[in-house]
């Protein structure tokens, strides 16, 4: 694919609010899970990676048909690092109709209807009348939201497809610009907490009781997390700063084999991460650092490690930044490009936190320490339920 | 900017339209709408033990997908998808809402795992066993038209036939009156980079701002004014009817997709 621009990003998780809390979060190789203390969330044992202060975040009135915690969270994230009057810029360049809105999430607002399900009128089992559904629980709540908050008129949709759906829409942006459909996007994900996936997850039995340990021998499940992370992608200026960062390629696969569970040697893995390659024209050698999906669950960590080994052996560091962000869901492909956009910018590879001891019986170079040595070009792993895939590669511009 | 595409197999299913070899009489005036109840068929195609776990969307889109692709003779495995729904399960999200409401929070997995948007996606990839990209998208009441435009661009730009499966199924109450879809559709199209021997029209579609069309037929349109994945209905007449044609969808304001229709035999 012909390289983008990531002309601004900006990102907010349990790591805090915005790109300098992030990355001195990740520069201190520390992470944000804490135990679920949730909403009504008192009887599961596990942790989770909440947002500080979304609770704190009205919406503005003109948008109060939005409220929602999903919708807060997007808002607080656009709120950061000038995210918003960047935006703002990019509409000035290109106008209305040319900037698109690709946003992923997996739940969007459901913990509103969650919640309406428990004032629903006892005589008749009606959801009360301050539930709104289309701007709340929605799966296109977010991308509507953020479409209308800057009086956007161009393409626009949320993808869902569960834990791929915000690394997939950096493939369907890229395409929408080369179709010439658009000058710019804004892409990006937004997953918050609720009850569907914090009891949904425990139903599976992939909830660790301790902060999640990516790629541990012992790893025993995920920890939740929310964020929101938002990447202005337009086609790249003449010149640009040797900092900057590009996206380069995106693979997209399938697994064909189970709702649930990835196939067991990764085969669908590999396919994308090839894909985002030979989109990329590069060879796997080329590639300085992988961000991994590492949720940590036994099957997929393992599943993951075959496919990376397979395709790169040993040479390439890798680590999982959700130990330290917990599996921010239909959020984690947005958030770990933006990690991965950071590690080019700053200069260093991220290691994985919470890893006490390095599964021996996966053969890839897994980092359980922050190195500092500066990639060219990394490639950011995001896999989901339904057996989905999505590799991206990012490098900098010099 | 035009993008196009060649159609090579149309897939089916609402209430009156069975498949689209029945439908296309009905859609091109020659025989009269007359709306029942949706016969939806079982998923044939999966596993038995996947067969019983799948709510209705999956049964749609299913059928539709399998319709299409064998209309067009093509084979699944190299097809990219784009799944487009304005909404998922819709009973399985109302199951999980009443649990999580209750005093036993206990969720059963596969109602978890069905949960997801993506889960019609997944399950045509273990029916069809195609590995290929699946993208599943939503935009509300434009979620056709978000589809067929996400379709066309992989077709124009990543010169890959593209299946693309649009539907919908009604939410039961209470979430019925919050969102009141009167009917269960789907529809798939196989769309394809270049002409070949089953190519039924070759499509073009661009952004416009014009005005979207009506049917004529009254109970068509309303079809078509209720039901996200009915808004393609204007672009299923014009097939139906086989004549070269311009039609204009739904898609989101003010946005709307002008669609050329040029038909192939």
């Amino acid at each position: 694919m012909t390289p983008l621009h990531l002309s601004h990003y900006t990102a907010s998780s349990c790591l805090g609010h915005g790109l300098d809390a992030t990355l001195a979060a990740l520069r201190q190789h520390r992470g944000g899970l804490t135990p679920c203390r949730f909403e009504t969330v008192h009887d599961l044992d596990t942790c989770i990676g909440e947002v500080a202060q979304v609770d704190d975040c009205p919406l503005p009135a003109p948008l109060a048909e939005y409220e929602c915690r999903n919708n807060r969270l997007a808002w607080l994230g656009l709120q950061q690092d000038g995210f918003d009057a960047a935006v703002e810029a990019a509409i000035a360049r290109h106008g209305r109709r040319r900037v698109g809105v690709f946003l992923g999430t997996s739940t969007a607002g459901i913990l509103q209807a969650e919640q309406a399900y428990r004032r629903r009128d006892p005589a008749t089992g009606a959801l009360p009348d301050d539930f709104i559904y289309r701007t709340t629980h929605n799966t296109y709540s977010v991308a509507d939201f953020v479409r209308h908050a800057f009086h956007l008129e161009g393409p626009a949709m949320v993808i869902s497809t569960a834990c791929s759906s915000s690394a997939k829409v950096f493939a369907s942006a890229a395409r929408m610009l080369a179709a010439g459909l658009i000058d710019a996007a804004l892409v990006g994900g937004v997953d918050s907490l609720c009850l569907t996936t914090l009891y949904g997850f425990n139903s599976l039995e992939l909830l660790a009781p301790e902060p999640c340990r990516p790629f541990d021998t012992e790893r025993n499940g995920i920890s939740i997390g929310e964020a929101a992370a938002f990447i202005l992608l337009e086609r790249p200026p003449d010149s640009l700063d040797a900092r900057a960062v590009l996206l380069l390629g995106a693979g997209e696969s399938s697994d064909a084999h189970h709702m649930s569970s990835p196939h067991p040697d990764g085969l669908g893995a590999r396919m994308a991460m090839s894909a985002a390659l030979q989109s990329a024209d590069l060879q796997a050698t080329e590639i300085d650092y992988i961000n991994l999906h590492g949720t940590a669950t036994p099957s997929n960590d393992a599943a993951e490690g075959k496919a990376v080994a397979a395709l790169f052996g040993d040479r390439v560091p890798c680590s999982s930044t959700k130990g330290a962000t917990g599996h921010t869901l239909g959020a984690a492909g947005g958030l770990e490009a933006v990690i991965s956009a950071l590690a080019l910018r700053h200069g260093f590879l991220p290691g994985g936190v919470n890893t006490r001891q390095v599964d021996p019986g996966i053969a890839i170079q897994y980092l359980t320490d922050n190195r500092a040595v500066a990639p060219a070009r990394v490639l950011s792993n995001s896999f989901g339920f339904g057996g989905t895939n999505c590799s991206l590669v990012l490098g900098r511009a010099g | 900017m035009k993008l196009t595409a060649y159609l090579d197999g149309i897939g089916l299913l609402g209430p009156d339209l069975d498949n689209w070899d029945t439908a296309q009489p009905i859609l091109a005036g020659a025989v009269d709408y007359a709306p029942r109840a949706v016969v939806v068929p079982p998923p044939l195609t999966l596993p038995p033990a996947e067969r019983r776990r799948v709510g209705l969307p999956v049964k749609i889109s299913l059928a539709v997908a399998q319709e299409a692709i064998t209309a067009a003779q093509a084979n699944a495995g190299q097809l990219a998808s784009v799944f487009a729904s304005s909404g998922a399960d819709g009973d399985n999200c109302d199951v999980i809402c009443r649990t999580l409401a209750s005093e036993d929070r206990q969720l059963s997995p596969t109602r978890f795992h069905n949960s997801v948007h993506n889960a019609p996606a997944g399950y045509w990839g273990i029916a069809s066993g195609a590995m290929t990209p699946a993208t599943v998208l939503c935009a509300y009441d434009g979620s056709f038209g978000a589809g067929l435009l996400e379709a066309m661009t992989q077709v124009s730009v990543d010169a890959t036939g593209t299946l693309l499966v649009a539907y919908e199924a009604p939410y039961p109450e209470p979430l019925h009156a919050k969102r009141p879809l009167p009917a269960a559709f789907g529809l798939a199209l196989v769309l394809m980079p270049h002409q070949g021997p089953h190519t039924l029209a070759c499509l073009q579609v661009e952004l416009s701002a014009g005005p979207v069309d009506q049917l004529a037929n009254p109970d068509l349109e309303a079809l078509r004014r209720q039901v996200p994945s009915a808004r393609s209905l204007p672009l299923l007449q014009a097939l139906a009817r086989g004549h070269a044609e311009r039609v204009v969808l739904e898609y989101l304001e003010p946005l709307s997709l002008a669609v050329e229709v040029q038909p192939c035999r």
